[in-house]
């Protein structure tokens, strides 16, 4: 007889089918009821970075180049107080198989996937990562299954995602194309338990190891071109996997005073899971909607312990507009001559405001950049905004509305990069962490634990449990 | 153009309902939780079949998938849209600052 199917027993299982889905039993990392081992869980990946590179390059990931955005620097400088005006570098990850830094991620899954006979992978994902795994393993002969939020209850669905669906299809991909809510991740599991297959989440180590080489090639590529370590790098971010594997990389080539810059689109007041809601936004990824609950809680993802933690390695937060960063994809093409995706750009818009803040001799460094094309490009995307009711103008984007207006900026210093307290974030993140392990009152294993997941010191935790009302007591572990 | 029957052997597209309306996810919103959780597949079509019947295809890595037929030889309909001229103004204003504080 065959198991029920309905959403309540499916989600029931969920941890005996991601068990089977990953051949990893997450309750070895386990400390008591809140805590885990991070890093026994990273180092479960088994590869180290030296060995990861050449894994990558055998499928021609990675190496990709450290393109000097001249003119854009000079026209940060143009604005900026004199002395100021960081010299503006993008990692082109665009040239990746598949044209994202997903490739990196899909290599190490893919692998992983490979030596443990699975003979098939399954990711749940909008974004580039999907044609990142179709493309994957396709070079490594396994199956692949795709599983995409499309449609809104109109059947229609965004130009860059359906481009994303596409793109899964031409590496010859299985593509599960869906309407709007969070049961996807119920889908998955189906899918999971009916093929056997891979579970090849973002969020496993061998999604996040499989970055790291990305933020080592940066550290690599600055200090021979400019004979100094990046001032800093800024990241666009979403679920966390792309801050914390860049920054892991940066921390093993012994970047030690690299600031790491986090940005976001901001899309406040937009449902993500709500059905009019969702076409009304022209970001499907590396936007508020993702970068803030996962980073406030982290384990909200498809696997039992998020691998990507993100509020362990931001060392600021920022956040930018629609409009600004259609408007740095723009000015990418235009004054520097690479035509790459709009999501991707997101933490290149946060740069032009930022480079202005560092001095000239420093260098500021654009992680990623994504390939570009119909229905993933600011027109296609523009012009379906106006299509979905959403005003497109010219003025000061800080006028904007999510979801209401697009505001492209008509100069340069109008980009900025809005601060986003990292403060609020951590104290999210204790109290979720405290609800989800269901504790009253917390030991010093519990408090060394949120210390590292926040990165502040245990005054601070101390500090925010009292605020919060949660009860804990100090001393030596039981 | 659109063809509303396909024959076995046609590259086809179906869907499904995965959730009905009403037996969603607890704690989505009232808008999504009063709508049906549809998939859409794509695949060779394993017998003929007119658009709203039940079909049968055979996806790109060889599994039987069930629905109901939505389009014969389904078209990707994205593209790069309309001008958008406020953008394009912006970026040659831009490169008019640079052109000329740069030389």
């Amino acid at each position: 007889m065959g198991r029920a199917r309905d959403y309540q027993s499916v989600m029931q299982r969920r941890e005996d089918i991601i068990k089977e889905a990953l051949g990893l039993d997450y309750s070895r990392f386990a400390r008591g009821d809140m805590a885990f081992d991070y890093e026994a869980m990273m180092r479960e990946v088994g590869y180290s970075l030296e060995e990861t590179r050449t894994i990558q390059r055998d499928l021609g990931v990675g190496d990709t180049p450290l393109v000097e955005l001249r003119n854009l620097t000079a026209l940060v400088r143009s604005f900026a107080p004199s002395g100021m005006g960081a010299r503006i570098l993008l990692k082109d990850e665009a040239a990746n198989p598949s044209g994202s830094f997903k490739a990196r991620r899909a290599a190490l899954s893919v692998q992983r996937a490979k030596e443990q006979g699975y003979r098939g992978v399954i990711a749940a994902t909008s974004g580039n990562y999907g044609a990142a795994l179709a493309s994957q393993a396709a070079m490594r002969g396994l199956d692949c299954i795709i599983v995409q939020e499309v449609f809104d209850s109109r059947m229609i669905g965004q130009p860059e995602i359906v481009e994303k669906g596409r793109k899964c299809e031409a590496y010859g991909a299985e593509v599960h194309q869906m309407t709007v809510g969070p049961e996807l991740f119920y889908y998955m599991l189906l899918l999971l338990e009916d093929t056997g297959y891979f579970n090849a989440s973002l969020y496993t180590p061998y999604g996040i190891a499989g970055i790291e080489t990305l933020g080592y090639e940066i550290a690599e590529g600055v200090r021979e071109k400019y004979d100094r370590d990046p001032d800093a790098v800024v990241v666009t971010h979403a679920g966390g996997g792309n801050i914390t594997g860049t920054t892991r990389g940066l921390m093993q080539a012994g970047c030690q005073d690299t600031q790491i810059i986090a940005a976001s689109v901001d899309i406040s007041g937009l449902h993500m899971a709500g059905d009019a809601d969702f076409n009304r936004k022209s970001f499907t990824t590396g936007h508020t909607g993702f970068g803030i609950p996962f980073a406030t809680w982290p384990d909200r993802a498809d696997v039992p312990r998020n691998a990507a933690r993100p509020l362990r390695y931001m060392q600021r937060y920022v956040l930018v507009h629609q409009g600004e960063v259609f408007y740095a994809t723009e000015l990418l093409s235009v004054l520097d001559g690479l035509e790459r995706g709009p999501a991707g750009n997101t933490a290149l818009a946060a740069a032009l405001p930022l480079a202005a803040e560092l001095p000239r001799e420093a260098v500021i460094v654009v992680q990623e950049s994504e390939y570009t094309g119909a229905g993933k490009h600011p027109t296609a995307q523009l012009t379906f905004a106006r299509e979905n009711g959403v005003a497109v103008r010219t003025g000061d984007p800080a006028d904007s509305v999510p979801g209401a207006s697009i505001v492209i900026p008509e100069e340069v210093e109008q980009v900025r990069a809005r601060e986003h307290s990292l403060d609020r974030m951590r104290t999210s993140l204790i109290r979720n962490a405290v609800a989800f392990a269901d504790m009253d009152v917390l030991g010093p294993r519990e408090i060394r634990f949120l210390a590292e997941e926040t990165a502040r010191d245990e005054t601070f935790v101390t500090g925010t449990l009292e605020s919060l009302g949660i009860r804990y007591e100090m001393g030596s572990d039981a | 153009m659109d063809r509303k029957e396909c024959v076995s052997g046609d590259w086809v597209q179906i869907e499904r309902v995965i959730l009905e309306a009403g037996s969603r996810a607890p704690g989505v919103p009232e808008d999504t939780a009063a709508l049906p959780m549809i998939a859409r597949m794509k695949g060779f079509a394993v017998h003929d079949a007119v658009v709203g019947e039940p079909l049968e295809v055979e996806s790109t890595i060889g599994r039987r998938l069930a629905g109901t037929l939505v389009a014969v030889l389904p078209t990707y309909s994205h593209d790069f849209g309309a001008p958008v001229p406020e953008l394009t103004r912006a970026g040659l204003q831009a490169r008019a600052r640079v052109r000329g504080e740069g030389g």
